[in-house]
């Protein structure tokens, strides 16, 4: 006879709607800081150490407003360092774009313009959107994130119309990571259900924008804007590539080895 | 010169309150659009200004130290070149 589980004393409740959306979210602009982090100290030239550096900060910072919310959303009594810190690879939801490696600076370039170009977009629907603490957070980083888009681009630029040996960097860059970008604006199922429920925008009403700002910016490196580009998805599924695994065991070393740490 | 090296700009920013730009450092850009981006990453982090300038170094001319005797000690005793000998009437209140 098989053995029946005794019924809990309450079921917990479920999560509310726009908790895995803002999870993915949360998870997004986590990844990318850690890996922007990366490069503080070991930056080409001291300006650009500091804007990258300035960057992460930005999306950390960001990051644990969403995570923050998540938490809230969820109701289970998680807290934002159980989200960020205590959660395996397969539970994460970031795009496969933000956990690819920096590679060189023309790799973390091209990476950070994939990425500003939709956030950017995506954070000034969401600033006019329904939920009120989403468009809250999202008013606010939308200021970063301009400046962000500002950044890569005017890099993209400098890349692309700058030496030989910056183009030849440039082009393997878009070479390697293009096939990211789409994941980006392929919604998931869950997606798809906060589309139809008004709660998340639709992403091919930012699509528009996003592309006519690459094709300026493109244009302006004299680099042809790459087409018909497979996307590479699952990110957002959790199925990650085997960076994330390293990644993780990094970022997740402190929480992991001190539980409970306090300062 | 060292050609391998972006050229050098100085930074200006004007504070919040202040009403002229001072001058806060200097970095290297390889051009203006960079420069002012990288004035505001390296040097407004704080919010310590909200107007910045930039200037290649090259563009500014300075005064030469060695000069300094005969550029400045005379204006030291030449107390009549200060407005302070008028007498301003009571009736005029925002002088």
């Amino acid at each position: 006879m098989e053995p029946t589980l005794a019924p809990t004393a309450t079921p917990a409740a479920a999560p509310r709607p726009l908790f895995p959306f803002v999870l993915q979210l949360a998870d997004a602009s986590l990844i990318l800081a850690h890996r922007l982090s990366e490069w503080c100290g070991h930056g080409p030239v001291l300006e650009q150490d500091l804007a990258l550096a300035n960057i992460a900060l930005d999306l950390l910072g960001e990051s644990r407003s969403y995570y923050q919310y998540a938490a809230e959303l969820e109701g289970q009594g998680r807290t934002e360092d159980d989200l960020a810190y205590l959660r395996s690879a397969v539970e994460y939801r970031n795009p496969l774009l933000v956990e690819q490696p920096n590679g060189d600076f023309a790799h973390t370039i091209v990476r950070q313009f994939l990425f500003d170009n939709f956030h950017y977009h995506l954070l000034r629907a969401l600033k006019d959107g329904p939920d009120a603490q989403l468009a809250a957070i999202a008013e606010k980083s939308v200021k970063e994130a301009a400046y962000h888009l500002k950044w890569s681009s005017e890099w993209v630029i400098r890349l692309g119309d700058g030496t030989d040996e910056s183009r030849k960097r440039l082009d393997k860059a878009i070479a390697k990571l293009w096939r990211f970008g789409g994941e980006l604006t392929t919604p998931t199922e869950a997606e798809k259900a906060l589309q139809a429920a008004g709660l998340v925008p639709d992403y091919a009403t930012l699509q528009p924008a996003m592309q006519a700002h690459a094709e300026h910016v493109f244009a302006e490196a004299t680099v042809p804007l790459p087409t018909a580009v497979f996307p590479q998805l699952g990110g957002k599924t959790g199925r990650h590539s085997e960076h994330l695994g390293y990644l993780l065991s990094e970022l997740q070393y402190m929480q992991r080895a001190y539980p409970g740490l306090t300062w | 010169m060292n050609q391998s090296e972006w050229p050098l700009w100085e930074v200006f920013i004007r504070s919040k309150q202040g009403l002229d730009h001072k001058h806060v450092g200097s970095l290297h850009a390889a051009d203006a659009t960079m420069a002012v981006q990288n004035a505001r990453d390296v040097y407004t982090r704080r919010l310590e200004g909200v107007s910045i300038w930039v200037v290649e170094s090259k563009h500014i001319h300075a005064s030469n130290p060695d000069d300094s005797e005969a550029f400045f000690d005379p204006a030291a005793d030449k107390v009549y070149r200060h407005p302070t000998f008028y007498e301003v009437p009571d009736s005029i209140k925002h002088m």
